[in-house]
């Protein structure tokens, strides 16, 4: 049985320690802030230029001024602050965020990561993803293990890339990776969906891994 | 007398400003903190070639939006542009140019501008097509990229609060690229919801000093539009 998005989310939470300063992507990464343990203080940081982000607000509350970088209305809580996106860049280029949790179009073996264009289709930017991937120390992929059936773990990234050498974890429905780049080869498998067997995940991964 | 920097309406407060072929900075993030007003002066004052300077490019019918329907824009330097579907025409039909800056690059290349730095190097793209062409360094054992500051010769912010000095305060995340902006440009125009006398802002609480500040306007009305009007249900 594969993990499934909100179990994907809950594996990626566990990542998180007691003071981390957080920014989640869009899309799967966004559920993590669902289940942060309670006996933990995380600030999630919204690179449009908030720290300390709120749940989304109630019916009728909702404030234009007050939105997340996916640009949801969202609210305030007691620790947060609002600054200029150069400050906030500052926060994310400067090292400050402890983790960054986002989707991928593919990751090599050796932590490139591409999730901003595929040539050919109408490309949108990159927004903020390669100021985080290149600026925040630990960089955790939550994504599906395959696009359509084919491996998204592969040997080299065929699409062009967000950063080089840039993702520390690989968390997806079949399985959860470290990356280490001085070891060869770089990925280590260390955790796997249940009834889900090592054979499956080398049928659906490109690159080579080893086993915990 | 002296001259006072505050100004009946968009219309006036852009007199004189605009030419065709200029680089016009415009503050906001999405739909939010963006200077409305001040963009349909611009496109009312027929004003074409623009290159424009601006994280996003609105949607279709708001904000940077109404200037790609009325093709006054050239040129976009954006982060991200997904949310435009007159943008996606026009860009894939050749009319309309591209430069995709990633948005702490884009950010600093502005707030650099502002501040007098020609260039500054920066670990983002690096290794990737944004850094094609591009000067590289190894700082310390790691490999940076050099970019430049930018600078236009107008901005348009929108500001929360302001004084008849220009003196600006945001609200919330409608601040986002709006205090850059207003540095980085030979002349900046600003539109605030509120316009109070000098001294009734804390001197403690600007965030935008008057010196960057040429002219303000008023805004009669604001109409902020929501993109993604996202909500919980209140428990029963």
């Amino acid at each position: 049985m594969p993990w499934t998005r909100d179990e994907m989310a809950a594996r990626a939470a566990a990542e998180l320690e007691d003071g981390f300063y957080v920014n989640l992507g869009i899309g799967i990464p966004t559920l993590v802030a669902n289940h942060i343990p309670d006996d933990i203080s995380i600030q999630l940081q919204s690179e449009n230029g908030m720290l300390g982000m709120g749940p989304f607000p109630y019916e009728g509350e909702e404030d234009a001024d007050l939105i997340n970088a996916g640009k949801q209305t969202v609210t305030q809580i007691p620790t947060t602050s609002f600054f200029s996106s150069a400050d906030s860049f500052a926060m994310i280029r400067g090292g400050h965020i402890n983790i960054s949790i986002l989707g991928a179009l593919q990751v090599a073996q050796n932590g490139d990561l591409a999730n901003w264009m595929v040539p050919g289709k109408m490309v949108k930017g990159m927004g903020g993803a390669m100021d985080l991937v290149a600026g925040v120390p630990r960089v955790v992929v939550l994504m599906e293990h395959t696009a359509k059936g084919e491996p998204k773990i592969l040997k080299e990234c065929t699409l062009p890339l967000t950063g080089k050498g840039v993702v520390s974890l690989i968390i997806t429905d079949l399985a959860v990776f470290e990356v280490d780049k001085n070891a060869t080869p770089s990925l280590l498998l260390v955790d796997h969906a249940p009834d889900v067997s090592v054979e499956d995940i080398r049928k659906l991964t490109e690159a080579e891994f080893k086993i915990k | 007398m002296a001259v006072s920097k505050v100004f009946p309406d968009a219309k006036a407060a852009l007199e004189g400003v605009l030419k065709d072929g200029m680089t016009i900075m415009a503050g906001g993030f999405g739909l939010c903190g963006i200077p409305a007003a001040l963009i349909e002066a611009i496109r009312d004052s027929g004003v074409k070639d623009l290159t424009i300077v601006s994280n996003n490019a609105g949607i279709d019918d708001v904000g940077l939006g109404i200037l790609l329907q009325t093709r006054q824009v050239k040129k976009m330097i954006s982060s991200y542009v997904g949310e435009n579907a007159t943008f996606a025409k026009q860009y894939l039909s050749g009319e309309l140019e591209i430069e995709f800056n990633p948005q702490g690059t884009l950010a600093e290349r502005i707030r650099a501008g502002g501040a007098g730095i020609p260039a500054f190097f920066t670990a983002t793209g690096y290794g990737t097509q944004i850094a094609e062409g591009k000067e590289t360094r190894e700082f310390d054992g790691r490999h940076y990229v050099m970019e430049r500051g930018l600078v236009a010769d107008l901005s348009i912010v929108h500001a929360w609060k302001g004084d008849t000095e220009g003196n600006l305060v945001y609200r919330k995340t409608a601040r986002n690229f709006n205090p850059v902006m207003a540095t980085a440009s030979k002349f900046t125009v600003a539109e605030v919801e509120h316009l109070v006398e000098p001294g009734e802002i804390d001197a403690d609480h600007i965030i935008t000093p008057g010196i960057f500040v040429k002219r303000l306007i008023k805004l009669d009305k604001v109409d902020k539009r929501i993109e993604q009007r996202t909500v919980q249900k209140r428990a029963a």
